[in-house]
């Protein structure tokens, strides 16, 4: 039986997926998209493959999503990441939910009914507030490695700390004098997350349990408890949360 | 994905359109260079009639500025204007007007071979869009040192009210007292009258021209309407743009009952809210056209429909046709306008672009989309956008924003 592959090339990242007819995800991969979108989708695509061991002619369909996915050749079709993520989350969690991705360059809030109908959608505003780069200029300005925010934000202590400003450029500069009132590093990078949370609660009304998906919750187990303490609902992390987008996308190359 | 894009299908007038806005340019321009001939320049929803009726030729600078914009001109130059001290935030058409004026481009001398904006004797204004136009025109005045007049609208008005009308019309004589001392010469009543008698008409077949989109499919999009309203904006009051519209209307007319659609395969009907952004009507129509979804009708097309004017009382009927404006009027006017637009053309979705520039004509900012979706129960996406200023549109989001819209229309 062919199995059935979905490649999200997101702007910083590119995750693939692999499933079978019975939507069994069987591998997965994921790399940089850097500069080469194209490059990137194979390299994710073929480690899917090597993990599943398969070889590339029993994939039946490919479908492509993310800002790259009109670099990806080998697609048969393209859909939008705001269809695949919907996608992805309603079939782990199948019911009425807002499905909330975090990525790279955007962020993105998708309300689905309980029959797994799009009903509303909402990106944020042209500005790398509420999104992944957000945090990685916060953990630059820090003078941090990203991959540490999150155990440092985990270790803050005084979670009345808070960044006020939207923009990103203005966030450094608000916690360059933060720096100086002696404020610790291990609040401040909690309080970055607590701004990513926040752009989230104005794009869109939610109502409903969240579905958090993409790399910065995948990366930053904190956003969990943060996300739920400001939207303040029910807020589920699945397993392999950044690879939701392109199992939406696997899941509709399945044609389910 | 696989399916090739349709072409679209280009509207066999366009060609006329471009010798009569050619002439319309070439003609201000030789005014500006002969002492008996008076330019005038006016907002694109101001008293044309009124100057038309002295005998001036009559200048929009919008419309330059929204050339500037569809040339991908404007936002080289907004950033001059912006380092004189006008801010970034307020109306691009402004700033890069205002912006290429001062390092002496003009987009009409690659278009037609002139070399400036005709010199103006006065500029007249109302404020009926924004205060932004007079601030414009303001500044225009003080560096060609010549009167800077206008008209002061009464803003957000639920009914139009004969206070209302008194008050504009009473405006509209003291400026044509004004504007007899500039001419040098009254105004001629019968010659007004004469005027205000062809922008009726031409303001009725106009109003045709877009309404042929009620038509399933429809025989024009959205974008086609932004580059034909071109002679109902600047040659409103004159012959040609009643003969300009009586052929476009005729070609429209033919599609209709030959069953030509603008977009091939039309599956979804679109409404448009707010302005154009002029840089990117092309991607956008090529985008909208590729997902066979049609953008049928908006509000900003409309703006030069004024079913008020009457020959026989042309000063209260002006004041009337100006004051009527969507732009003019409060929310529930406005959310009752587009219920009615939405219905009449079936409608399936509405865009809303929150043009940064322009909060005037960007009604999505306290909360009409909602309630809109709430009473119609038709779906809308906003995308923010700026008519001019492309620093202010991220067209990678925009586009899957769309896309992602015409996919959630898809589902139902």
């Amino acid at each position: 039986m062919p199995l059935f592959a979905g490649v999200d090339v997101g702007s910083s990242a590119t995750k693939a997926v692999l499933v079978d007819e019975h939507l069994r995800v069987l591998g997965r991969g994921t790399g940089d998209s850097g500069a080469d979108f194209a490059g990137a989708a194979e390299s994710a695509f073929e480690q899917a493959l090597g993990q599943a061991g398969v070889t590339r002619d029993i994939i039946g369909y490919v479908v492509s999503t993310g800002y790259g996915r009109g670099n990806v050749a080998f697609a048969n079709a393209q859909r939008t990441e705001i269809h695949c993520h919907a996608k992805g989350a309603f079939h782990l969690f199948p019911r009425a939910i807002t499905v909330v991705d975090i990525g790279g360059q955007d962020n993105k809030i998708i309300q689905v009914d309980r029959r797994g109908r799009r009903l509303d959608f909402a990106m944020n505003r042209k500005c790398a507030a509420g999104t992944g780069s957000f945090l990685e200029e916060i953990a630059h300005r820090l003078r941090i490695p990203l991959q540490d925010l999150s155990g440092m934000a985990s270790r803050s202590t005084d979670v009345t700390v808070s960044i006020g400003s939207y923009c990103t450029v203005f966030a450094q500069t608000e916690i360059l004098a933060k720096i100086r009132a002696g404020i610790k590093r291990e609040d401040l990078a909690r309080a970055a997350m607590v701004s990513v949370a926040r752009r989230v609660l104005e794009t869109l009304a939610v109502s409903n349990e969240v579905v958090a998906t993409g790399g910065v919750v995948a990366h930053n187990p904190p956003m969990k408890e943060i996300l739920s303490e400001i939207l303040g609902v029910v807020v589920h992390v699945p397993p392999h949360a950044q690879h939701v987008g392109a199992l939406g996308a696997a899941i509709t190359a399945a044609g389910k | 994905m696989s399916e090739p894009i349709p072409r679209a299908r280009p509207i066999a007038a366009a060609r006329l359109m471009k010798r009569v806005m050619a002439d319309h340019f070439l003609r201000l321009d030789e005014a500006a260079r002969d002492p008996s001939r008076k330019v005038a320049w006016c907002n694109s929803v101001g008293p044309g009639e009124l100057l038309h009726g002295f005998g001036f030729e009559v200048y929009y600078p919008e419309n330059h500025s929204a050339i500037l914009g569809a040339t991908r001109k404007a936002t080289e130059y907004i950033p001059y204007a912006n380092a004189r001290g006008y801010s970034p935030e307020i109306c691009s058409y402004l700033t890069a007007d205002i912006g290429a004026f001062m390092k002496g481009f003009t987009p009409l001398k690659k278009a037609y071979g002139i070399e400036a904006v005709p010199r103006p004797d006065v500029l007249v204004y109302n404020t009926n869009q924004c205060r932004d136009v007079q601030d414009w025109f303001r500044w225009y005045g003080r560096h060609f040192g010549v009167p800077c007049i206008g008209v002061h609208t009464h803003r957000n008005i639920d009914e139009v009210t004969d206070t209302h009308v008194a008050s504009i019309s009473g405006q509209f004589q003291e400026l044509a007292r004004d504007l007899a001392g500039i001419a040098g010469h009254s105004l001629d009543m019968d010659r007004f009258r004469d005027v205000v008698r062809l922008s009726a008409r031409c303001s009725q077949l106009w109003e045709q021209v877009l309404r042929t989109a009620m038509a399933r499919p429809s025989p024009l999009t959205f974008f086609d309407g932004t580059i034909h309203m071109g002679p109902a904006v600047v040659l409103r009051g004159t012959k040609v743009a009643v003969d300009y519209y009586e052929t476009l209307l005729q070609e429209l007319r033919s599609r209709v009952s030959d069953g030509v659609a603008a977009v091939e395969g039309e599956r979804f009907r679109l409404y448009w809210e707010g302005m154009p952004i002029w840089g990117k009507l092309r991607s956008l129509s090529e985008q909208f056209l590729g997902l066979r979804s049609c953008v049928l009708a908006s509000t900003y097309c409309n703006s030069w429909i004024f079913n008020q004017l009457d020959p026989d009382d042309p000063f209260d009927s002006m004041a009337r046709a100006y004051t009527e404006l969507f732009i003019v009027r409060s929310d529930p006017v406005k959310e009752q306008y587009i219920s009615r637009m939405c219905a009449d053309f079936q409608v399936d979705g509405i865009i809303y672009h929150d043009a940064r520039t322009c909060p005037n004509n960007s009604n999505n900012r306290y909360g009409m989309p909602g309630r809109l979706a709430d009473r119609l129960g038709i779906p809308y996406l906003t995308i923010d956008g700026d008519l001019n200023d492309l620093r202010l549109y991220s067209e990678e989001q925009a586009r899957t924003s769309i896309e992602a819209f015409i996919e959630q229309l898809d589902q139902d």
